[in-house]
């Protein structure tokens, strides 16, 4: 038993870490809400670039022949700038579909919807969505679909819906393409999780009432404290579920449910906590917090909820 | 990464496993009263004749030299098995490890071996009437008596677990009044069969003489009663603290078995009972896993030399808060039988127990505030 990170995980991570901060600013997120494209196609680029978004498929496929471990940190880490493209849809779910039937690893962006959902991010500056349920996939061209735009809470989610019986192409089966999205997405909400408390622990200490810092008082500290605690015991099994993914273990899809319930719990946490310390500021538009308190709502929401995946659990425990 | 165990650790858990399945004492009367605590000494004695006490310590103590990594698996069996809780644990639990890092040789030769055999019984001398959570604030005092070259000790310290039951004492003295409140405290191990020591025990909220107060009258007590420095007991008393919060005190292991009883239960009980009950059975079992995958997370950063310090009180929160949870869902699904208790297994004693988890070991208010200071960093005042 041996529960961390490699030296050469955590240097991807800080590859990684180190460009979104520099390129994924809440500026960047904030003009993905009304530019035409609503994505960062800058970083897009640079993540290309480094790999990273072919980092699943195989090296003669030109990836780097990682695994979900490999990944996961990296994906906390666009999680924690909101970053606004489908780097789960991606480089968790699709790129290991496409690399399964041979296919050349393009430039381009591929989206994916999971069936009950209906919808898809970006789905308009995507060449290719990747379609499924817990098994049968299939990967057709954006273009061939009926693209309906929907508004999401999130605006720097653009978000599609779609009929997924118009969606024709070859099923293919990956039994691990459902869950590699929902671990992807736990990451995120990780890195969302921690955004929000660095943002307000950050706040809390600067703003002053009453002639001392707000975070001095106990109602504020408990209300963070919360928060951490949620971070806490979340986290662990989002890094879990990701290990028994990569490694095939038969209950990983009940460890990937298990990853994204305690996540999306903790995020809400966390942003309710992270809005009542902020007060009237967190409430602004102008302030960022909502930026990354809304990605948390969408994420928790999709691919499959609170409730579905709750459901899960429950009948593999219950 | 690798998240599965190695074959000398799973060969280590098949020999707790069949040795624990093979011993476990079951219907042990309560451990907090005083017939109760005979029996349970039987069986920590046991356990120790078996070198099982504790496996983590040396084996010249006693103990098997396991890994951390090795008690944790340990524990999962012990509870798992059925194993009652520990009535030796303020002792291997909390003051070993201080007499570990603290105490000197000849200490180390004198105490622990005793305490593995449940032959020495320590209890923790830390609350006093009027100091709780403000442990600082203690009066109980050490005065010099240099001719006998040691201290006398007087004063009341209170809800001292199991006192009542124990031998020894280990806590908190103020050996210099002049001194700020941290300072001038030293931290002494008190035999209470010395003269001028009363001990008299009092209910818990289950009715058991589960606690103590423990009166002290110039009580003498030789210099090597002192474990480490004269006047620098606050910080040996936070290593003590720092144990109990963390994961040495409650580990996984029990939160596991009590998930695992509360499934049983709900497949046994659950009736009509409706979605949200389920929902609630499902999450204290998630939350259990939380707490053993953030241990294994934790553990692992320790065998590398990574200082956890002020993250015990994450732990210490989360498992406290989660044994209520899990004995109040148990509670829901028994309806009316939940009032049923008199057996040391019933769900509802177990409530009552659980109820403490979150006042002892420094209370989670405090707790919070030690999240928000020492690991978020939020101003003090």
């Amino acid at each position: 038993m041996r529960f961390a990170f490699t030296d050469e995980q955590l240097a991807f991570r800080d590859a990684v870490r180190e460009l979104l901060d520099r390129e994924c600013p809440p500026s960047v997120v904030r003009q993905a809400w009304t530019s035409p494209s609503g994505r960062a196609l800058d970083v897009w680029a640079h993540l290309t670039e480094m790999g990273v978004l072919a980092a699943l498929a195989p090296e003669a496929a030109g990836g780097l022949g990682l695994t979900l471990v490999d990944l996961v940190l990296v994906l906390e880490e666009t999680g924690y700038v909101a970053l606004p493209d489908p780097i789960v849809e991606h480089a968790a779910v699709a790129v290991p579909l496409l690399a399964s039937r041979g296919e050349p690893i393009g430039a381009g962006t591929v989206t994916a919807g999971w069936e009950p959902d209906a919808r898809a991010v970006w789905a308009d500056t995507a060449d290719l969505l990747a379609l499924g349920d817990d098994r049968r996939w299939r990967v057709v061209a954006t273009g061939d679909l009926r693209l309906e735009p929907r508004t999401s809470v999130d605006g720097a989610r653009r978000l599609f819906a779609f009929d997924p019986r118009s969606a024709d192409g070859p099923a293919l089966v990956d039994e691990q393409a459902f869950d590699r999205g929902v671990v992807g997405f736990a990451a995120q909400l990780v890195g969302l999780t921690r955004r929000m408390l660095d943002l307000t622990v950050g706040y809390v200490t600067e703003r002053r009432q009453f002639g001392v810092p707000v975070g001095s008082f106990q109602a504020v500290k408990h209300h963070l404290a919360d928060a951490r605690l949620a971070l806490e015991f979340a986290r662990p099994l989002v890094y879990r579920a990701a290990w028994s993914l990569a490694e095939g273990d038969p209950d990983a899809s009940v460890h990937a449910s298990m990853a994204k319930l305690q996540a999306s719990s903790a995020a809400h946490r966390t942003g309710r906590a992270a809005l009542q310390c902020h007060g009237a500021i967190g409430y602004s538009f102008e302030y960022d917090l909502h930026l990354f308190l809304k990605r948390a709502w969408a994420l928790a929401a999709s691919w499959g909820d609170a409730r579905w995946h709750g459901a899960r659990v429950r009948r593999a425990i219950l | 990464m690798d998240l599965t165990f190695t074959p000398e650790e799973e060969a280590f858990r098949a020999e707790c496993r069949s040795w624990l399945e093979a011993n476990v004492p079951h219907g042990l009367p309560s451990g907090d009263t005083r017939d109760g605590f005979a029996a349970h000494l039987e069986w920590e004695r046991s356990l120790f004749e078996a070198r099982w006490a504790v496996v983590s310590w040396p084996e010249a103590y006693g103990g098997r030299d396991a890994s951390p990594m090795e008690w944790l698996i340990f524990e999962e069996e012990y509870y798992r098995a059925g194993g009652p809780q520990r009535v030796t644990q303020n002792g291997i639990f909390l003051l070993a490890p201080t007499v570990f890092e603290f105490g000197t040789p000849a200490q180390r030769d004198r105490i622990l071996p005793r305490m593995a055999a449940a032959e020495d019984l320590w209890c923790q001398g830390w609350s006093e009437p009027n100091a709780g959570s403000d442990l600082a604030g203690i009066q109980s005092r050490a005065e010099r008596d240099e001719s006998a070259r040691g201290w006398r000790l007087s004063g009341q310290k209170t809800w001292t677990t199991r006192g009542a039951f124990c031998t020894h004492l280990f806590g908190l003295f103020r050996s210099d009044p002049a001194a700020e409140r941290h300072r001038g405290l030293t931290y002494f191990l008190v035999p209470l069969d010395a003269p001028g020591v009363t001990v008299r025990g009092f209910g818990r909220l289950d009715g058991d003489e589960g606690f103590a107060e423990v009166f002290l009258d110039e009580v003498f007590v030789p210099d090597d009663a002192v474990l480490g420095a004269v006047h620098e007991g606050w910080g040996v008393a936070m290593a003590t603290t720092s144990a109990e919060r963390g994961l040495t005190l409650r580990s996984p292991g029990r939160f596991l078995a009590g998930a695992g009883r509360l499934v049983d239960l709900w497949r046994a009980r659950s009736g009509d009972a409706g979605p949200d009950l389920a929902d609630s059975v499902v999450q204290d079992w998630i939350d259990a896993e939380a707490y053993r995958w953030q241990t294994f997370w934790t553990v692992t950063r320790m065998t590398v030399g990574e200082n956890v310090g002020a993250e015990s009180s994450l732990t210490k929160v989360f498992w406290s808060e989660l044994d209520v949870r899990i004995h109040e869902h148990a509670l829901a699904l028994l309806g009316p039988d939940g009032e049923l208790t008199g057996d040391e297994a019933s769900w509802m004693k177990g409530y009552e127990f659980a109820l403490s988890g979150p006042i002892y070991a420094g209370t989670n208010e405090i707790q919070r505030n030690v999240i928000a200071e020492r690991v978020l960093g939020l101003p003090r005042r």
